[in-house]
């Protein structure tokens, strides 16, 4: 079947704006018999495939005292499996022309291919083949604490900024271990894990009925269908464990902590707000999205005008919907980020403010002619950007699909965005208070 | 192992047959002014990506950068932020930078908005006006950012490797002092684009939902008034690598250690390349190759390591780069240097060069299965004087190559003994262990 794969939605406004346009990837839904729900969603106009498999487990799912479990855990998933040795899976992924990864979210955790199509049959094995089970031995665990300890040195310890704000905001906005807690685990935790942790938290949370298969690209609908039941057919059927519910009060008052990091040479500061529920509240959720890209996306954006350009406060503003900066893929409780690197003789106190004061104008006058269609033209390039690489649409529909049983929702965003109105983003302007923020400030530590 | 069923051992299902190799729709125009167009049409999502790629070669790194930090912050007739508003109209943004080679203006919009964004892009390139005002405020964020990568490890390894593998070539600095940037005025940057910000040996490539011949329509339209006048400035060829003791970068308190090593390498053209590519993805190029299998997935000493072979202007280099801890510094050279050793020493397996083979050309198609990964590609290959053709010439190479082709490569571009290396870290820690290795050379971080 050969699908243009988009189709213009005309748009009626008062004010001149671009056309907002939309794709149309096709969406095949269906569940196996041992509850493995798969989403296919072809697309012939490049000989190229994307395969996904998410595990509805996160960050806020690891126990205590297991801190940076999931993240280790995902790690393990790649150390061989039933039928294949270790470094099977990297060599027939990438002998095959294809390239792989893995990632761990606060909700999930992702695994994936991009393949040339000729490929699709080899990924499906190596996917259902670590459904069935991984290879975990003392051994491959050592190893891969190592390779995490290392990981974390690249990604924070050894680097100005590391963690900040995704691993040192949320303990100031949240109270409860899974929001509170630092998804990349301390080294304590990391090395008391043991084989019986992994295999249990296998057994719990890497049950075909917690997953999610996504397959995108060059395939054959009716084909691709018998090669999954094919291979995924005879994966033992576990059920989904019931999904916990992490929420929390919003704030009550005003929250700030600041830490100094030894080699920033710069202060740099952050705030959260919680937003609404992304999943149960969606049409109240969508203008925080749009009023983060108002505030932040490009020179014309009202606190890159102001801080940047006029004030001469920060050096670079940056704003966007949750910490990992996955708005349409986590859930509640989850929040807007403002966030900031200053001069060096920049003053915190005063950039806080002059967002305050931004923010109180935006919700007070409203927006400039123009300015709310803009910001969703540019919304939607990036969205379509994202969805034009063939794994974009495999990672983004197995997450829509998990979390909300609409994998579809992909095609709609760009015209969502589109359709929310001046006064929504008014109003979410006007919930982001001072008493409702939690600020993470970073003190400059290296020596200049 | 948990979750394990006691079914018979599963075979790996065989590959497909290759689906075959195709190139977009494409054309190209070369404008009275000197500019090249080429037009590539992927209609999937209904954008356009823009590339501008303009020669400038031994510009001066602060005068360098600051252009590319100002082009945009206004013209005669718009404010910087009224040029962001009027591309974000139409979906689009545009943004400049600069390596040692070129200069460099990327975008992308909506593919309704093609013809604005080459306007709002001609009235950059014909009327920058770099007010003074925005000038002095982006030389402070400059300055900012400067001092930030100063304190990146990462950024810290490279400056030191260029400066030692480069010597007096001008690729030696490619990063400002802070000092260097606070000099930089608005005469000099209006100096600087009239003399260099032109479309002689310019390069624009549009990518996108649209027939290449309206895009090339679009763009003579826009830009075929483009001034032509200018200099051109040639850079001479890089100087060949000198082995010698392995220099140590002093970043006190490190808690990893930054290794790099550079080797020969040839540009994309030579005769080599395709070889040489292949020998570097089974030394370190790729996951499956032997240095991530050895330190990384079997002694843990490091989370990614990688080499590549980096094509500039002026020359090509092999880079191969780890973080590993600081206890294993030393043993994380010496299998890095036996890695190198039994590859440049030792042909490779067939089955080890097929699986690298078929990760280069597949990948080659992953490439290009993007507007953006295609406008990346054109534009790069745009820079070696190559277009999107020689895709398919390389990958004929590449499927050509033998054993011995990869095995000869490897002898010439991968011996350890050829290799520049430079470690930062904790000098007090890791000199001993480098010590038992190589000669060492040690100096402080110098930004």
């Amino acid at each position: 079947m050969r699908q243009r794969g988009r189709v213009r939605v005309e748009r009626v406004s008062t004010t001149r704006r671009a056309t907002i346009p939309a794709t149309r990837y096709p969406v095949e839904r269906l569940t196996l018999d041992n509850g493995l729900r798969v989403v296919l969603t072809p697309d012939r106009s490049a000989p190229v495939i994307g395969v996904a498999v998410v595990y509805d487990v996160g960050i806020r799912s690891e126990p205590e005292g297991r801190t940076g479990f999931a993240h280790l855990f995902e790690h393990l998933m790649f150390q061989g499996s039933e039928n294949l040795e270790k470094l099977a899976h990297f060599r027939h992924v990438q002998g095959a022309g294809g390239t792989f990864n893995g990632s761990t979210h606060l909700d999930y955790t992702d695994y994936y291919e991009t393949l040339p199509g000729n490929a699709l049959e080899r990924a499906l094995f190596l996917e259902a083949d670590r459904m069935r089970g991984p290879r975990l031995t003392e051994e491959n665990l050592r190893n891969q604490v190592d390779v995490v300890k290392e990981e974390i040195r690249v990604n924070v310890l050894n680097r100005p900024y590391g963690g900040f704000p995704w691993l040192t905001l949320p303990p100031v906005l949240f109270d409860t271990f899974p929001n509170a807690h630092d998804g990349y685990g301390s080294f304590a935790d990391l090395e008391s894990a043991t084989v019986a942790d992994a295999a249990d938290f296998f057994q719990h949370y890497y049950a075909s009925g917690n997953a999610v298969l996504a397959v995108s690209g060059d395939i054959d609908v009716a084909e691709a269908v018998e090669l999954v039941e094919r291979h995924f057919g005879d994966v033992p059927a576990r059920p989904a464990p019931v999904l916990p519910r992490f929420a929390e009060p919003d704030l009550a008052a005003e929250r700030r902590v600041s830490y100094t990091d030894r080699l920033a040479p710069l202060p740099a500061v952050a705030s959260a707000w919680r937003v609404p529920d992304p999943i149960g509240d969606f049409a109240g959720y969508l203008p925080y999205a749009v009023l983060a890209e108002v505030l932040t996306d490009g020179d014309a954006a009202r606190l890159v005008e102001r801080l940047v350009q006029r004030d001469r406060s920060v050096t670079s503003v940056g704003g966007y919907l949750g910490f990992m900066g996955d708005p349409f893929d986590v859930r509640d409780p989850t929040a807007l980020l403002l966030q900031a690197h200053l001069p060096p003789d920049g003053d915190v106190d005063k950039v806080l403010q002059t967002m305050d004061e931004e923010l109180d104008r935006l919700a007070t006058d409203g927006l400039a002619d123009g300015e709310l269609a803009r910001t969703q033209a540019r919304m939607a390039t990036h969205l379509l950007r994202d969805t034009d690489a063939v794994l974009g649409r495999a990672l983004r529909m197995a997450v829509l699909e998990q979390q909300r049983g609409e994998p579809g929702l992909l095609n709609e965003l760009p015209r969502l965005v589109g359709e929310v109105t001046e006064e929504s983003v008014r109003a979410a302007a006007a919930t982001l208070r001072p008493q409702r923020r939690a600020t993470i400030e970073v003190l400059a530590g290296a020596e200049q | 192992m948990s979750g394990a069923t006691t079914t018979a051992s599963r075979v790996l299902p065989p590959l497909g047959p290759t689906r075959e190799l195709k190139l977009p729709k494409q054309a190209e125009r070369r404008l009275g002014n000197g500019l090249t167009v080429i037009a590539v049409r992927r209609p999937a999502v209904p954008l356009v990506e823009l590339r501008l790629g303009m020669p400038f070669g031994r510009v001066h790194p602060a005068r360098a950068a600051m252009l590319a930090q100002t082009l945009l912050s206004g013209t005669t007739t718009l404010t910087g932020v009224q040029i962001a508003a009027e591309l974000q109209k139409v979906g689009g943004g545009l943004s400049a930078g600069v390596d040692p080679d070129r200069l460099m203006l990327s975008g992308a919009g909506l593919v309704t908005g093609l013809d604005r964004m080459l306007e709002l892009l001609a009235g950059v390139l014909t009327s920058a006006a770099y007010p003074a005002d925005e000038v002095a405020t982006e030389r402070d964020r400059l300055v900012d950012r400067i001092q930030l990568a100063q304190c990146q490890p990462g950024h810290l390894a490279r400056t030191a490797l260029l400066k030692r593998i480069y010597g007096r070539h001008p690729y030696a600095v490619q990063t400002p002092t802070p000092d260097q940037v606070r000099a930089v005025r608005p005469s000099v940057l209006r100096k600087l684009h009239d003399e260099r910000v032109h479309p002689t040996d310019a390069v624009l490539v549009l990518v996108g939902d649209v027939q290449p011949e309206r895009a090339l329509d679009a763009a003579e339209q826009a830009l075929g008034g483009w001034n032509g006048a200018g200099q051109v400035v040639g850079l001479p060829a890089t100087p060949p690598l000198e082995p010698g003791p392995l220099l140590l970068v002093d970043r006190p308190g490190s808690v990893q250690s930054s290794l790099r090593m550079a080797l020969p390498a040839v540009p994309r053209t030579d005769p080599d390349h395709a070889a040489l590519q292949l020998a570097n993805l089974i030394f370190g190029g790729y996951f499956s190759s032997r240095w991530v299998e050895n330190i990384r997935e079997d002694k843990g000493y490091t989370y990614g390591p990688h080499s590549l072979v980096e094509h500039s202007a002026a020359g090509s280099v092999l880079l191969a780069a780890a973080e590993v801890a600081t206890d294993v510094t030393g043993a994380a050279l010496l299998e890095t240097q036996y890695e190198l050793g039994r590859l440049a020493c030792v042909a490779p397996g067939a089955e080890e060069l097929e699986q690298a083979r078929q990760y280069a050309l597949g990948t080659l198609q992953l490439g290009i299965s993007t507007q953006a990964g295609l406008a990346a590609l054109t534009s790069a290959y745009a820079g070696s004087g190559l277009r999107l053709d020689f895709l398919a010439e390389h990958a004929a190479r590449l499927a050509k190559a033998t054993v011995a082709d990869v095995a000869d490569a490897a002898t010439q571009y991968l011996a350890p003994a050829r290799a520049v290396t430079v470690v930062l870290g904790d000098a007090q820690r890791v000199a001993g262990q480098l010590g038992t290795l190589a000669e060492v050379v040690t100096e402080p971080a110098v930004p």
